[in-house]
This record gives structure tokens, sequence and C-alpha cells, in this order.
């Protein structure tokens, strides 16, 4: 059994034995690489831990990780993670996926996951494009893109994640930048750490379809240190900045979770159908 | 004097009609009768006509009655509306102030429930009590009977107060009186004493929740919509009392995710929805079936297509439910035939999912969901739970070796092991054992990808041949392992009606008629649709010269489906009005082939 008290855990022990089919270059190793080392540093029990997905590029993940996975439908890794860390409070329950999953097909489930605050972490790789169905516009690419899916460019205005998550109240915000894996382990970290629902907005590159390295190597800048976390109206500041890409954790307030004050609403007893029938006698 | 009376109420959605109806069948029900209600609901959120009919007899009932002995008019379009389903010499009874009657067709009682409402007892919110008392004092049951249940209705209410409840007992009173001096009794219908018996009194939905809790439900995910709303709200009362946990999801896609979520996680888990909500669902069951996990799905179907008529029953999402999806996709389908059956195939539900790791639908309908019954207290006993197969654990039967393995704290042998752990092994039975998340338990990933025997995705023509079969074996398994049906009425029969869902009482008092005519008659009802049970149907066709399928959906697609299955062209007897059969409109369908 593989638990907490295991003394020297190292990334290598929590990455499976299934290569990862991404193409050379791309940020999600450097996602996956960040992702395995928190949990490393954290000792998560593979046994007792859950990376859910939808479907994208990104969303193949569960697979390259020994813990425990669910690579669900395109959209509903969040539904997902939500019903089990609701069920299984004992779990950590990490959903990851890209902007597609996130933000396009699966973005009302951002919402509600805001509003129930249970404690789940969302590591979302964003590549402002398409990936696995080969470079349409996804709703993070920025306004005029040219892809086959705008040969005119994009019509529609570019969504903010973080600015989205912040107005949401989600209870944790932070960036990342799949070229600084050290500092996006850390991230994840504190992420994972964090009580409630927990989103990652993870910069990651796609060098086959919209390699964006150069422009976000430019732009990536780290919060300043000065920034006080449970200032959400500064965090949006960061977050609409249009010329940089803040780095960093923007938001972070301990909320009730929702699993959790489910449980005590009511003392549960044990159900018995011959007293549960009674009522209709 | 007859030991049984169908009774129809008609009024306005809001004054009462219905839970005046409620009280009658319960009070009924309580005394010592069966019962069995049919109601209609308006389209209206308020007000709106709406009908209520219970039929009481000292016999078991099976379904709703062809006519209502007894026509209760609350005003005149309830007369409009309903007296053509009134028996000819039945009894009609209307307020003289509302309206006078054209037809000599039936006894007339004049009652003036407005007035004495109004005058006599002084508030008019009582008119649905007036109409009780008298329907107490013409045909039964005892007064006190109806008074108990208003009382410990009213004082469970927030409206409770002790003169609310002193004006309920005289509008009663009142109108008990007033039938007996003013009204002279020339119809048959008397509800004399009975024997007591031990039965509870409730409704599908309320049965289909019982039967989760009892079947260990512990997490429910759902979206409200008409007419599984109430099994949604009940789980989110109920869970928390025993341990669970309820979600009100954002859209059925997310409710259904959720469940398998938690199901991943180990936990029984269910949903509840209508056709739309099914629709948005479909995505999901596939990667139920594909991921080999649990979901108990209940689907209340209304009337369709699209928004169709939310309140009213068809028996049209059977194809839907079968075939919905993309790619072959084994799933499971069970249909209960009353409200005993939404407790006890409940239990089973959930058994199969976790048995043969599949979604399985239960196919109940909006005239069940509403239908209340009069059950014998026995059929609520607890289930016997049967849970799914566990990698290592003593249940399980050993595929590849897997029988004892387990993880034994040296973290190298625990890598090794959770490489050679085949979660989706090919077995014979085609159910691989499982593992669950929780200290020990080797990990896997659950994927809609199609995957090789480790859960690895994997796209070689082989093997997605062989996980198509392991996947569609386990129905051949459950096929083997699951109840048959038995045939109901002549065993020499010539004639065989084949039905599924809430019919099954109309099709069976219809068979009981026929045979009473002389009609050499039997039946045979699917409670299990996927796999179908082949062994009893195919020895029920084969002992008939005629069968008979009466359906309510457009399309036939139970005669759709043993059609496919067994080369049948059977007779199809199909009502879609969103209505349900009477046991008359089948048993005119089996003279018409004698």
């Amino acid at each position: 059994m593989v638990q907490s008290t295991t003394p020297t855990l190292t990334l290598k022990d929590y990455k499976s034995e299934v290569k990862p089919t991404w193409c050379p270059g791309c940020g999600d190793f450097g996602v996956l690489n960040a992702t395995l080392r928190s949990m490393a540093a954290l000792k998560l029990p593979v046994d007792q831990t859950v990376v859910v997905s939808g479907i994208g590029c990104s969303s193949r993940f569960p697979h390259f990780i020994r813990t425990f996975g669910f690579h669900s439908v395109h959209g509903r890794a969040l539904p997902v993670a939500q019903g089990l860390k609701m069920a299984r409070p004992d779990l950590t329950v990490i959903a990851v996926g890209g902007d597609g999953d996130f933000f396009s097909i699966g973005v009302g489930h951002l919402v509600h996951a805001a509003l129930r605050n249970i404690d789940i972490t969302a590591i979302v790789m964003d590549n402002e494009t398409y990936g696995l169905t080969k470079g349409q516009t996804s709703p993070t690419s920025p306004h005029g893109h040219k892809t086959k899916s705008s040969p005119y460019g994009l019509l529609a205005s570019q969504f903010n994640p973080v600015a989205t998550a912040l107005s949401l109240n989600v209870s944790f915000v932070a960036r990342g930048y799949s070229a600084r894996p050290k500092e996006l382990a850390a991230l994840i970290e504190q992420a994972t750490l964090h009580r409630g629902f927990s989103f990652v907005h993870v910069l990651s590159p796609c060098p086959t379809f919209y390699n964006t390295f150069d422009a976000w190597d430019a732009a990536v800048t780290p919060l300043p240190e000065d920034h006080d976390p449970s200032n959400r109206l500064k965090a949006l500041e960061y977050a609409l900045d249009n010329e940089k890409q803040y780095i960093g954790v923007f938001y972070r307030e301990e909320r009730p979770t929702m699993e959790r004050v489910a449980r005590e609403v009511v003392e549960p007893h044990e159900f018995r159908i011959e007293e549960y029938i009674q009522r209709y006698a | 004097m007859e030991n049984e009376v169908t009774i129809r109420i008609g009024g306005e959605s809001g004054e009462g009609t219905i839970s005046g109806g409620d009280i009658l069948a319960l009070a009924s029900a309580r005394w010592g009768y069966h019962v069995f209600t049919f109601r209609t609901f308006p389209a209206e959120i308020l007000g709106g006509p709406c009908m209520f009919q219970v039929r009481i007899s000292d016999r078991p009932v099976k379904s709703m009655g062809d006519y209502a002995d007894v026509l209760v008019c609350l005003n005149k379009e309830a007369y409009d509306r309903n007296i053509r389903d009134l028996r000819r010499g039945g009894v009609l009874v209307y307020d003289p102030g509302d309206f006078t009657p054209e037809s000599d067709d039936f006894i007339t009682y004049a009652v003036p429930f407005n007035e004495l409402a109004r005058k006599e007892v002084q508030l008019f919110q009582t008119k649905n009590m007036v109409m009780l008392g008298a329907i107490a004092g013409l045909f039964g049951p005892p007064l006190e009977a109806l008074l108990q249940v208003v009382e410990s209705r009213l004082s469970k209410s927030r409206k409770a107060n002790p003169i609310l409840m002193e004006k309920n007992r005289l509008a009663l009173d009142i109108a008990y009186r007033y039938v007996r001096e003013k009204i002279d009794k020339r119809d048959p219908y008397q509800l004399g004493p009975v024997e007591k018996a031990d039965r509870v009194v409730l409704n599908g939905n309320q049965a289909v929740v019982a039967g989760a809790l009892a079947a260990g439900c512990g997490f429910f995910a759902g979206y409200p919509i008409t007419p599984a709303s109430d099994i949604m709200e009940a789980m989110a009362k109920e869970l928390p009392q025993v341990g669970g946990t309820f979600l009100q999801a954002e859209d059925e896609m997310a409710a259904l995710a959720a469940v398998l979520g938690a199901s991943f996680g180990g936990v029984r888990a269910m949903t509840a929805t209508s056709g739309p909500g099914f629709s948005l669902m479909t995505e999901l069951i596939g990667l139920a079936s594909m991921a080999e996990l649990p979901a108990v799905i209940v689907d209340a179907q209304r009337a369709g297509p699209s928004t169709g008529m939310p309140t009213k029953m068809e028996q049209a999402d059977l194809s839907f439910a079968l075939y919905g999806g993309h790619g072959d996709t084994p799933r499971m389908i069970v249909a209960p035939a009353n409200v005993a059956d939404c407790y006890t195939l409940m239990g089973l539900a959930f058994n199969m999912a976790d048995r043969y790791q599949m979604p399985v639908i239960f196919l109940t309908d909006q005239s069940l969901t509403a239908r209340v019954e009069s059950v014998d207290r026995s059929v609520f006993r607890p289930f016997t739970i049967e849970g799914r197969l566990e990698y290592g654990k003593a249940n399980s039967n050993g595929a590849n070796g897997a029988n004892g393995a387990s993880n034994n704290g040296k973290h190298e042998t625990a890598a090794a092991l959770a490489a050679s752990f085949a979660r989706y092994a090919y077995t014979a039975s085609g159910i691989s054992p499982m593992t669950i998340p929780g200290p020990g338990a080797i990990p896997y990933s659950a994927t809609g990808l199609e995957h090789n025997e480790h859960g690895h995705p994997d796209y070689e023509p082989e093997d997605h041949t062989a996980m198509m079969q392991k996947r569609f074996r386990k129905l051949e398994t459950a096929a083997q392992e699951l109840p048959q049906p038995e045939p109901y009425g002549d065993r020499e029969a010539e004639i065989g009606l084949i039905g599924w869902g809430s019919t099954e009482g109309a099709i069976q008092e219809a068979v009981d008629r026929a045979r009473a005519k002389g009609y050499k008659v039997a039946s045979l009802h699917l409670r299990i649709l996927s796999p179908l049970p082949d062994r009893a149907i195919r020895d029920f066709i084969s002992s008939v010269k005629t069968i008979i399928v009466p359906e309510c959906n457009y399309s036939g697609q139970l005669a759709n489906l043993l059609g496919a299955r067994y080369g049948l062209q059977p007779i199809r007897v199909n009502k879609f009005g969103g209505i349900p059969f009477t046991a008359g409109e089948i048993l005119r369908a089996i003279e018409e082939v004698c």
C-alpha cells in the first residue's frame, strides 16, 4: 500500500507505464511534470487520489499517472469530479483538461463548481486552440485569429479564464505557465491543499497548431510580491491586464465546502425500510 | 349493493380537487379497501381543469376502471369534460347552483357545494370537505375514516390551526347530514364494512424512493423535470438522514456525470429524469457502458416528442432506452408494472447495475409516478444487496488469477501490481473484477476510449473486437441469471398478449374479463426489456396462435423489438393520447381477434 507515510516518493512513483501521446514540445509535458512533482511533494496516496478529465489532448492526462483516473466525456470533468468528491470526501480529486473542455462545451459547469465550492482542484491547460481536432479556434483564441474554422479571422471576443473565475468568486484562483514547471508545481501543490474549489489556469502552448511560446515567454510576469490574495478587486485588475500574463495566486479564501456541509445538515441514522414505510400506513 | 365503486372528481386545480381525492383514497385504503387512483394534471401552474379518479374495491384492483361509476362535478366545465366517461346509469353529483344536467342517462344528485361551504360552514375553502362529506354520506367510506386522514394531514401542515380543523370537521358533517336528509339514494354503490388489512398507500415515485433507499443508494444527482421531480425532492430530504449525499445538478449531463463520479467511488448512485433530460444523458450512458460503471437512471416517461405533454402518460421511450447512443452500447432496462414493482425492482436494478457493471435504465411513466395504490406492507422487505465483483476480495472469482492478490505495502510491488492489474480482464461471463479507490486498492483509469484489458487506450482491431464481445457477453450472462416472467391466464390460450410497463393491470383485467366470456387468452408481461427474457418469450410465442401487443405509443416499440428479434408480426394495439389503457379497450382488441 502506498501511503502518505512512505518516506521518499519521487516523481517517478506517480508516472504510469503509458507513454504520453502528445507532440514533441507540447506544453502539457511541463504540466504533467509539475503535477507529478506536486503529488510527490504532497505524498498523495495513489490509491486514494483520482485524476478526472474530459476529452482533448490534455485530457489524456489520467492515463499517464499512476493514481486512479477517470477519462470521461467532453466537457464533463467537473461534474464527474464533484459527484465523486460529494460521495467520497476522503479522496483527493483533481480535474484536468483543456480550454475546450472547461471554457466551451463544459463552461456551464465552471459556474456551478464555483457556487458549490466542493473541494476539488481544476487544472486547465490552455493552448488557445483545439489541438486534438487540428487547430480550430477555441474560446480563448484571440479576436481575429485565423484558423481553418475562422478563415476570415475569429469574429468572437477572447474569453478571459482568470477574470471569469474571479468574477465567479472561485475560492482559489491561480495561473501558471508550463514552461515554468517548478513554479507551476508549487501552485498545484497549494491548489491541492486548498480546501474548496481551486482553479489553476495554465498557459500550455501547442507548438503544432498555435505556437504561443515566444509570446508567452514575453508576457508571463509573476504577480507582484506584495499582491494580497484576499483582495479580489486587485486580483481582477491583474487578470484584466491586456499586456501581461500574470502568474501566481490571484485569490484565495477559505469557505465551507459543500461535501462537508452536506454531511452536517442532519444526524444520519441507519436506514430501515420497516420504519420508513410506516409513513404510508 | 356493490362493494366496489369508481369515483371521479372533476374540478379546478387549486380548489382542493386533487387533495380531496387523495384524502378519499387514503381514507378508503385505511378502512381496509384496495384503491387505485388515476389523475390528470392541468398544463397551468396554478388553476386549470383537473380530475382525480379512485377505484375503491374489496378485491385487489389492477386498473383504473373503464368508466366512472360516480362523477362528482365541482363546476360546469368538469361536467363537460368528464361526462362522457361516466358509466350509463352511473351517478352524477353536481351543484345545482352551477348548472342543471341535460341527460336522463344518469342518476343525478344535486348537492349545493358552494352554498353549503359559503353559508353553512362560512369558509369557502372547505368546498372540497363539503364534497367529501357528501361522498361519505352517499357511498362511503365512513365520516370517521375521512376525518382521521384530514386531521393527520392538517396537523402536519403549515396552515395547521384549531379553527381550520373545526371548520373542516363542520364541512364534512354538514354535507354528510345534508345528503342523508335531502337525497333519496337510488344507486347500488355502497361501501360496506370490510376486513382490515395491513397495507400501505403510496404512489409510484414514492415507492421508487423507498426502493432506492432500501437498496443502499448513497448518492443522487438530478435536475428538476416533470414528472420525476418528486423523486429528486424526496432524495434531497432523505439521503442526508441515512448518510448519503445529494446534488441538484446544473443540467442532466452534469447529473449523470456526477452519478458516474460517485459510482467510480464505489457508492451506489442514481438519477431520475424524463424524456428531454434523458435525451441529454445519452452520451453519459455510453460512457457508463464503455467504462463499465454501475448507474441507475430512472426515466419517468411522459408524452413526447420534444417537450411534448409533460403531465401526460406515454410508453414511447423504449426504443430510445434500448438504442439511444452512438456505437453498440450494452445497457439494461427494467420497467415496473405497478407501485409494488417500483419498490422491488429498484432493489433489482441496483443489484443488476453492480453485478454487471452497467447502466440500468428504469422505465416508469407519468401515470405510474402519480398512481396511488394500496400495497401489502409485506412487499416492503429489506433487499439482499449484491455488490460489485471486487478485485482481490472474497467475492472475486479470480479472473487472470486475480483471486487473493493484494497490494502488500511495498510500493515497488504496488507499481508492479498496478501494471499487471487487468481491470477489464476478458472473462467467460464478461464481468471483470474492479477496484474502488481507497487504502490498498490497485489504481486504474476508467475511460470512454476503447481500451485493452488494463484500461489503456487501444485501437487494435482484434482488441476492439474482443472488448465489444466482452461487454456484450455480460448481457448474455444476465439473460441466464435474471428471473423469467410467468404467463398469466389460460394455460391453453390461443390468444396471447405481451406487454410491458404500467399497462399490466389493464391487460390482466382484460384477460380475466375475456376468459369470463369464454375466450382462451393469456398474457406475458416483461419487466426486464434488456436483456430480453428469451426463454419465456419463445415459450409463450410458440404456445399461442395470435399475439397482441398493446402499448401506449404510436410506433409499437415493443412490437418492433419482438418483430426484429423473433420474426414476430403481432397485432398492434396502440394508444397515444396521453391517457393509459382501460381494461375495456384491451378487451375490445381481444374480441376483435376472436
